[in-house]
Formats: C-alpha cells, structure tokens, sequence
C-alpha cells in the first residue's frame, strides 16, 4: 500500500486500525507504545517500508514471515471491467470460479 | 484464449475471471485484445495468447474481464508470473493457489524455427520451445473439479493451499514495496526514479516475473539502458525449463 504520510491511519489501507490497546484488524491486536508513527507499525507488523520522503512518499509491503495466502478464503477483491465498472468477486459465491491473471506486456 | 473452455464449462458451473495486471490499464489491455486477433507474436514473448478476452466470447454473455493496473493481486495471491489461475469454490475458499494456467498447449512450443532466423531470434524460439507448460493436465484437472467438486483430488484443504501458496520472508515484502513505489513514480512521469525501484524488486525477489516484465514494458526504447537485461537473458540464467513451475498435482 502507498501512503501519503506517516500517521498511523494509512494503515487503514489494508484493515489495521489504531486503538487503545494498539493496531488492531478484526480480533487480532498487536501492542504499539504512544507516539509510535507507521514506521515502528511496519517493524511490529513485519511489513517493509520503502520511502521516498522528498516526495512524502510511503509504501509498505505485505506482512512477512508466513506464506503469500495466510488463509484459504478468497479476499474481497473488487477491480473495475474495460469499461471502469467495478466488479466484485464475492458476486460470484455460489459458482465455481477461475480466476487467471494475464497481460499484455 | 479461454472462450473455448468457458462456454463448455460455464453451464457446468464454472465461471472464469480474467485479471489484466497491466499498469497500462484498460488501453493496454484492449490494444492486446486487437492485436490478438491477429496471429500470436513470434518469439521474443513466450505469452503469445496470455489470456481470456472479453470480447470474443462464442454466444451468451462475456465473462467478466478485469483490469489490476496497480498489480494489486500479485501481492494478495502470491502470483509472480503469468498466465497463473486460481481456483474458487461455491463458498469463497480458494482451493488451489496461483499455477501456470494455459487452457491448452500453446502454439509456440511447437513453432518450427525458420532456416533464415536470426541468432537472437532463434534462441528465444528455442527457449519458448522448452518451458514447461503442462496444459492438458490442468485442463483435465479443472474439468474434474467442475464435475465433482470438493470431492474431485484436485481440490486442496485449506492448509494445504496455504502452504502451497508462495512464501513471504521480509525481502519479498520490501520487493512489494519498491515495485508500489516504481509504478506510482511512473504514474507521475519519473521513469528514472521509478526504475531504480524497479531494479531493486527484481534484485530482492528474481523468481518475480512480473515485476521484471511489467518494468521492461513500462521502459519501452530505454529497456536495455535501465535494467540491461531481457526475457531471454534472464531466462537463460535460470533454464527455461524452471521458468514455469510443473503442475503438482
């Protein structure tokens, strides 16, 4: 994910949200001391920070450590058709799908 | 060059989804699909046919046809080369991660090589002639699925699709990071700034094809001043045989 700055809302992103007890996404909390900033987030996290701060610029990787799937439910991908319309994967449950990533280069 | 095996399996229950990982987005994408429709490219690129169109579909509705300009599924599945597919069920569960996925043998393994080629173009014939791409076995795989479901052998338990997916240590993250960064840069026009992104995700993760190839696309003229390297040379350094992993069944 890319980030605007360092505040630890970015996180949002990709489902990590500041609260009391630390950055947390659904039951999973991990503990951050006061002040910390998406640096020591990605560090506590295992995600890699690459910075371009001159041009306050931020990107943060996957979370490392485990495997690219860390589970078997397929995520809530939405990406726009050749027409900009967005299409949600969730609308096919209930079919079988292969989903086959290609390109043109 | 799925529309064949859509509209035998798609009344059987299957839909397939096509993902352009192309930054070049929607044109990129649709400038393919035209010039698909001549016959596939020679060499040089050893996907000569990389993918479903929308367009083309024989009788009944398209299926749906998707654009990933920032490559977001790479790094969601795992995926690092392409064509990859994975597998679905009825209830959201993936149970096959990323695989080399050709709906049917592609023309180039079998391409004679002309009398006059050229050097060059003789070995990149050569080499698009030894990738493994074991086609018939996947297709049969995907039809046994479609046919019998979670019981097909084809269908993997949870923990085994996780631990087939790809593994994550930390200099694949920060490879994520750069190529984040190197698209963005090139969205706003610093080729040079995103190239030395580019070169340090291909550096941190090599077996990354993606990366590499979605770069050098991105550098056109200025390939061989930037990254000093092509498909052919950085295959070579690996066999083209281990260019696509063999379907494990």
């Amino acid at each position: 994910m890319l980030a605007r700055s360092l505040d630890l809302a970015e996180l949002r992103a990709v489902g990590w949200e500041a609260r009391a007890e630390g950055l947390c996404k659904g039951e999973r909390c991990v503990p951050l001391p006061a002040g910390a900033d998406l640096r020591d987030a990605a560090r506590a996290l295992g995600m890699a920070i690459v910075e371009e701060p001159a041009l306050a610029l931020w990107a943060v990787g996957p979370e490392s450590g485990g495997r690219a799937l860390t589970s078997a439910v397929a995520p809530d991908l939405v990406l726009p058709d050749l027409e900009g319309r967005p299409f949600a994967l969730r609308s096919l449950l209930g079919t079988k799908v292969l989903l086959v990533a290609w390109a043109s280069w | 060059m799925w529309q064949e095996l859509r509209a035998e399996l798609h009344p059987r229950g299957l839909e397939i989804v096509t993902v352009a990982l192309d930054s070049g987005g929607a044109d990129a994408a649709r400038k393919w699909i035209e010039a698909a429709r001549a016959v596939d490219s020679p060499g040089g690129t050893p996907v000569d046919s990389p993918g479903g169109t929308p367009v083309d579909s024989p009788g009944g509705t398209p299926h749906p046809a998707l654009i990933d300009r920032a490559h977001v599924c790479d790094e969601l599945f795992g995926i690092v080369n392409v064509p990859s597919g994975v597998w679905i069920d009825e209830r959201g569960m993936i149970v096959r991660p990323p695989e080399t996925a050709y709906p049917r043998r592609p023309a180039f393994l079998d391409r004679e090589i002309p009398a006059d080629a050229t050097p060059r173009l003789r070995e990149a014939m050569e080499a698009n002639r030894r990738l493994r791409i074991d086609a018939e076995r996947y297709v049969a795989a995907l039809r046994d699925w479609v046919a019998n479901g979670d019981v097909s052998r084809y269908a993997l338990a949870p923990d085994e699709v996780v631990g087939r997916s790809r593994s994550r240590p930390m200099e694949h993250s920060t490879a994520a990071a750069h190529f984040e960064l190197g698209l963005e840069l090139q969205r706003r026009g610093d080729a040079e700034r995103a190239a030395g992104h580019f070169r340090e995700a291909h550096r941190l993760q090599p077996e990354n094809w993606t990366y590499k190839r979605q770069a050098w696309a991105l550098a056109g003229n200025d390939r061989d001043r930037l990254y000093a390297t092509d498909w052919l040379a950085e295959v070579k350094k690996i066999g083209a045989e281990n260019y696509y992993d063999p379907f494990d069944d």
